[in-house]
């Protein structure tokens, strides 16, 4: 932030400053702090007592860390959730760079092709899934029609656990990779056309050009889309809520679908708190580690 | 948009496969609002007719009015429209505020403090929503529009809002303001009548951010709301897919006409919509 603070003056406007600019962040600061310090604060505390909806609670330590080490559901949930993220990511940013390949193309007509790509991202969450799940019904679902067409006998996809995450990874992938496919467009238009020039005189073709020119220019937004959608796929619940309700057999469900059974189906508030308190430090370790990690891989560090 | 140097000399064999390739992706993309309108507008038993049905042989208009009969379905309509109206016009305002302030007002503690905001963007929100759960039973909000309402002005859409406006202002140069200042205006007049006209774009982007995002919203609905009358939309269409026997054509015309806004307000903010996502995406 080296912007626009250059001028120091003494004296009364300097005073004034002071006083405008807490008066102008007080509101947002305020109801931060009441909404999201002090939750954020609370819920650690919570984290270490056993908290039931009625009643008192006590204060624990650590024990629901060390119940959730030996809790064998949760390492069904974390291993789904892992599993959800592995599946979706790499899906997710392959199909979005393919995609804005296509799309930052000059051809007539592109502006309807990306608005297709990028309505679902648009729609509401639970709105695609309950869409999705009709269309994967076993019975005579969209899908298991299509198929019949082809003379295969369709699965019973949401009701067999393995393959009620591949399916919900599918239908989690077509939802949002319209938002990463817009932000490589963007990148991919940044690249300068010079580069692109020398490349054609040095005799690179498609795919060198691709991976001499266009992927190094464009690694920090493929950092950064694959940091968002590593978190984003963490955090995952809406589509898992109405398509699976993390069954059969407890296949589909998640950290996020674990923690809202916990609080708010069988009020274990203080279990429930040191679960989503595991979610952030997963999301913390991820964070910092990619940080890291992006000084060796993101070509233009700095330049931004 | 302008568009990429196409870097191969043989294009229009490539083109029309690229063509070929969009349309069938696109099509992948748009199957399920098709088979969504399609289905709403059916007979129950011709849901699952084979072959596929993509135009039904009768339509049913009645589906979409009997929605109104057997659900409360206006109320989810009326709830969603004036929470997300409401969420809207308060995170503009204040985020707009801050964001003036962040950008433009050298006040000390200024960096810290945006700093402490920024990493609050990583928070889970499952993390805070427990606690608040339980705040909001105390207050007695629970069963009430008001968590839904507060929560995300002042919570991390609103940290979100800060930041775009942020961005807009750092823009606007300085010598306007300074000009001003001569003049005699104090910050809340700069910020009023000089500052929001120039960043109405940012205001516009926050705009359809806000109200996409609270239009589509799921999770506190579904922890703060138990009565059918206060559902929100996506919460009230949930409430079908758990029951046996579900209702497709119903579920369907319902779920038509819950997108219908948010399609609306896409198709009429498309360009600045996507170049907002776009913009915020890429702030370095």
């Amino acid at each position: 932030m080296n912007h626009s603070h250059k001028r120091k003056r003494g004296g009364p406007l300097a005073r004034e400053a002071q006083i405008a600019g807490w008066l102008f962040v007080s509101p947002m600061v305020l109801g931060f702090t009441l909404l999201l310090l002090f939750p954020m604060g609370l819920a650690l505390y919570m984290s270490l007592t056993d908290w039931p909806l009625l009643g008192d609670h006590h204060f624990i330590g650590l024990d629901n860390y060390r119940n959730i080490m030996t809790d064998a559901m949760f390492w069904k949930v974390l291993a789904n959730t892992v599993y959800f993220t592995a599946g979706l990511v790499p899906l997710n940013i392959v199909l979005a760079l393919l995609l804005a390949l296509l799309l930052s193309r000059n051809l007539r007509g592109i502006g309807i092709f990306r608005t297709a790509i990028f309505v679902p991202v648009m729609t509401s969450l639970i709105v695609w899934a309950i869409v999705w799940k009709l269309m994967y019904a076993t019975e005579s679902g969209l899908i298991n029609q299509l198929l019949l067409m082809l003379g295969i006998k369709g699965p019973a996809w949401l009701y067999n656990p393995d393959l009620a995450m591949p399916a919900i990874i599918v239908t989690s992938v077509l939802k949002n990779v319209g938002l990463n496919m817009v932000l490589f467009i963007a990148a991919i238009q940044q690249v300068p056309r010079s580069l692109y020039e020398a490349a054609t005189l040095d005799g690179a073709g498609k795919r060198g050009t691709f991976f001499h020119v266009t992927l190094p220019m464009i690694t920090p937004t493929v950092f950064l889309t694959v940091v968002m959608t590593v978190i984003g796929s963490l955090k995952v619940f809406g589509q898992i809520y109405v398509m699976t309700q993390g069954g059969p057999s407890n296949s589909t469900k998640v950290l996020v679908y674990y923690i809202w059974e916990k609080a708010f189906k069988l009020f274990q508030f203080g279990y429930a708190s040191a679960l989503a308190y595991v979610l952030f430090f997963i999301v913390l370790i991820l964070t910092l580690l990619q940080w890291q990690l992006r000084k060796r891989w993101v070509f233009n560090e700095g330049d931004a | 948009m302008k568009a990429m140097p196409s870097p191969s000399g043989r294009k229009i064999g490539s083109t029309l496969g690229t063509y070929l390739l969009l349309t069938l992706i696109s099509l992948i993309m748009i199957v399920p609002f098709i088979w969504m309108i399609s289905t709403s507008f059916k007979e129950p038993q011709s849901i699952f007719t084979y072959p596929p049905q993509w135009i039904p042989e009768t339509f049913r208009f009645q589906n979409y009015i009997d929605v109104f009969q057997l659900i409360p379905f206006h109320r989810f309509y009326w709830n969603s429209i004036y929470i997300s109206a409401l969420v809207v016009l308060g995170t503009v305002f204040f985020a707009s505020l801050a964001g003036y302030a962040f950008a433009k007002i050298p006040f000390k503690g200024r960096n810290v403090v945006f700093l402490i905001l920024l990493s609050a963007m990583m928070i889970p929100h499952e993390v805070t929503a427990i606690p608040m759960f339980l705040f909001m039973r105390q207050l007695g909000w629970i069963d009430t529009h008001l968590p839904l309402i507060l929560l995300p002005i002042f919570g991390a859409g609103g940290v979100f809002g800060i930041f775009v406006m942020r961005q807009f202002f750092i823009t606007v140069p300085t010598e306007l303001e300074e000009a001003a200042m001569m003049d005699g205006c104090n910050r809340f007049r700069i910020y009023a009548r000089i500052m929001l006209p120039i960043a109405k774009p940012g205001m516009a982007t926050l705009t359809i951010f806000t109200f996409v995002t609270i239009w589509n919203e799921f999770f506190d609905p579904l922890i703060f709301i138990n009565s059918r009358d206060l559902m929100t939309l996506p919460l009230g269409l949930s409430l079908f897919t758990d029951e046996v026997g579900t209702a497709w054509q119903y579920l369907m015309s319902a779920t038509v006409m819950a997108t219908l806004p948010l399609l609306i307000v896409f198709f009429l903010a498309q360009r600045r919509f996507i170049e907002g996502v776009a913009m915020t995406g890429l702030k370095e």
